[in-house]
């Protein structure tokens, strides 16, 4: 922190600046002008908190993504259908037990063990070949998108989740003060307060994982240098399958998260695809650290997309990649 | 007799043998004796598959770079078209003649794919297809949300082509021979251009893109200027596009249809430019005539499928199988004279999409 201060001293201050604005923009009272110039200040708000829960969502995708390509270097174009695949079955076994956490749980080991059947019967065989594996990827997410169109039909499918996650909460966030002089507080869905929780937790989770734990140690010397893992006596293979198992059922376990908060149809897994291909293109391939910033960026840009120009939106998440591309092409927490 | 021979050599001409002459033949006198049904949605639409195909295979054959927005430059094109000339939408619609519209639709797909081409190409090998690949699905949520210019989820309806020489050109005959002549005007393009200095030097950088920087080549330009010239085919075979369906819409650039595309030049074989075409009518009569031996709906896992034999077991395609085939037919026959062929070394060791 306080090399980064000192190497850095424009871009702290510039750091420093924009957060504090940002707290004014949330805690403040606007003023009139700043209502006239961008509107009111519980859709600021809102934009703001939907943007973060939607990178919460993004990561919980994009990183099993980028973990099975940081030890792999398998772009897996199957992982949209993995999410689709995950909500589908856990919206079964919710629905047949009545157990939301149920379906959470079994859709995370389902996807988890179908990635790893993926990673034993397919990728083992082609090891290396990096161009063939995508191009397998994308032949399985042709054939699963299919099979699950004729399997669940293009019905639009809801997530009930419990009681206690429904409804929304009062946030210490004043709008307005009205003309009486009592202040209006700000209220948000909490199922999506959960969601930005259950992402942070997944990620410092992670994060624990791979710098705390043996296993983890593995995997980050897998990153750097496959071959010499192998040769200091790591069953690599066993490794491989282990991070494909985790990565896959990171997506399953999104798939129903992400299905609660929004909900299931056909054409998710492509929409989840393109997500997570942006954020860890933006973020950095492989790195996990990179997909979390990467995924509140464009979640964000996506809100504010949405929110005040709804047409061009897909152009701005667009553009932050092109940016991203032209100054830094390894993303930008990216090892080049 | 050696096969070989026609996929290297610096004569086309010279080197006319009788299965070409044949294909040739039998595409020209294919609209006396077919119905317009094979005409038009079988010929002409394998053609124009072919043709978009074409320069995927052109961009991952032989610049190493499988580029899945294809589709998109060529269905920016087709949208030009909607949007410059006329439609019966009644949004934009310019109403340029038809001289200008298609060489500015054209010449501007090229340069979007410079621009896709400028993106993509600092980065190499798989990061080709997750860029391109979210180039392709922006371009499709981008003219699916925009109403003004792009007339948002239901596109551009009523795209005519125009009548020229007094020929209606999307009558069967004389568009099959407009799409035949697009597509073998551009199949014999590549074949030259892979033999010409650019050609040779986007193979070199390919296959090691470090030695060509360091002896002195313009890396970048180089892929960048395969990007232009695969923009011009498949703005080309857009326009076409748009004139055989005469619509345009967000499902016309779908993921969906670019992936089909993707399907289609592995599936041909990469590793010369009549295998895009192969792909295009397997591609083509599987769509038509699938629907005999299963359910219509079910068609992508039949495509999807296929495309997995093809990937698990003949990387190269039915171009790769065709010529194993030959070689194992050949071997039953002279076996001897293959193998003194193999002991002198003049056989190239099979390559095949790994190389990339």
């Amino acid at each position: 922190m306080r090399q980064f201060l000192e190497r850095h001293t424009f871009w702290a201050i510039t750091i420093l600046l924009a957060a504090a604005i940002l707290l004014w923009m949330i805690f403040a009272v606007w003023p009139e002008w700043l209502v006239s110039a961008i509107g009111r200040k519980k859709t600021f708000v809102n934009t703001l908190l939907n943007g973060i829960t939607l990178g919460g969502l993004y990561f919980l995708v994009a990183s099993g993504f980028t973990l099975v390509f940081g030890l792999m270097r398998n772009v897996n174009l199957a992982h949209g259908s993995l999410y689709l695949l995950g909500a589908y079955i856990g919206y079964e076994v919710a629905e047949a037990s009545g157990s939301w956490f149920l379906g959470l749980a079994v859709a995370f080991l389902a996807i988890a063990a179908s990635g790893v059947l993926m990673q034993v019967l397919i990728f083992r065989r082609m090891e290396g070949e990096d161009l063939r594996q995508t191009l397998v990827t994308i032949a399985i997410s042709i054939i699963a998108a299919d099979l699950m169109l004729a399997i669940w039909t293009g019905t639009t499918y809801q997530f009930s989740p419990p009681e206690w996650l429904f409804g929304a909460t009062t946030l210490p966030v004043v709008s307005v003060i009205r003309a009486s002089g009592d202040p209006v507080f700000i209220k948000y869905p909490i199922y999506r307060l959960a969601v930005l929780g259950v992402a942070v937790a997944v990620g410092i989770g992670l994060w624990l994982f791979l710098n705390r734990t043996k296993i983890g140690m593995m995997i980050r010397a897998g990153v750097n240098d496959r071959q010499m893992l192998a040769a200091s006596g790591v069953n690599v293979q066993l490794l491989f399958a282990l991070v494909f198992a985790i990565g896959a059922g990171l997506a399953g376990f999104a798939g129903v998260i992400g299905g609660t908060a929004l909900s299931i149809a056909p054409g998710e897994d492509i929409r989840y695809l393109l997500a997570s291909l942006i954020v860890v293109i933006v973020g950095g391939l492989g790195s996990v650290t990179g997909a979390a910033i990467g995924a509140l960026l464009i979640g964000l840009a996506e809100q504010f997309g949405l929110a005040y120009f709804p047409t061009y939106g897909v152009v701005l998440t667009f553009l932050i990649m092109v940016v991203v591309l032209a100054v830094r092409p390894q993303g930008l927490m990216g090892q080049s | 007799m050696d096969t070989r021979r026609l996929f290297s050599g610096n004569s086309l001409l010279a080197e006319l043998r009788p299965g070409p002459l044949v294909a040739l033949v039998f595409l020209l006198a294919y609209p006396v004796f077919a119905s317009d049904f094979f005409i038009f949605q079988i010929g002409a639409y394998s053609l124009l598959l072919g043709t978009i195909a074409l320069s995927l295979m052109m961009l991952a054959g032989y610049g190493g770079m499988v580029s899945l927005a294809q589709l998109t430059v060529a269905g920016f094109a087709g949208y030009l078209v909607a949007i410059l000339g006329d439609n019966s939408v009644g949004v934009m619609g310019l109403g340029w003649p038809w001289w200008l519209t298609v060489p500015a639709a054209i010449l501007a797909a090229a340069l979007f794919s410079v621009f896709i081409g400028a993106i993509s190409v600092r980065t190499e090998g798989i990061y080709t297809i997750m860029i391109t690949l979210a180039i392709a699905v922006a371009f499709f949520y981008f003219v699916r949300q925009n109403y003004v210019i792009f007339n948002g989820f239901t596109g551009f309806a009523g795209v005519e082509p125009p009548t020229v020489f007094g020929l209606y050109w999307r009558d069967p005959a004389p568009f099959y021979y407009l799409t035949l002549a697009v597509s073998g005007g551009f199949f014999l393009a590549v074949l030259y251009a892979s033999r010409s200095t650019f050609g040779l030097s986007l193979q070199a950088i390919r296959d090691n893109p470090r030695r060509m920087r360091a002896l002195g080549y313009d890396v970048t330009l180089h892929r960048i200027a395969a990007y232009f010239l695969a923009g011009l085919i498949a703005g080309t075979a857009g326009v076409l596009m748009v004139w055989f369906n005469g619509r345009i819409s967000p499902g016309s650039v779908g993921i969906d249809v670019a992936i089909d595309i993707l399907v289609i030049a592995v599936v041909g074989g990469m590793r010369h430019p009549i295998g895009p075409f192969i792909g295009a009518i397997a591609f083509v009569l599987l769509e038509n005539f699938a629907i005999d031996l299963i359910d219509r709906e079910r068609f992508n896992t039949v495509i999807g499928l296929a495309f997995l034999l093809v990937v698990l077991f003949s990387p190269d395609g039915l171009l790769g199988i065709w010529g194993r085939l030959r070689e194992r037919l050949r071997l039953g026959r002279s076996a001897r004279q293959v193998a003194r062929r193999e002991r002198g070394g003049e056989r190239q060791p099979a390559g095949s999409l790994e190389q990339t």
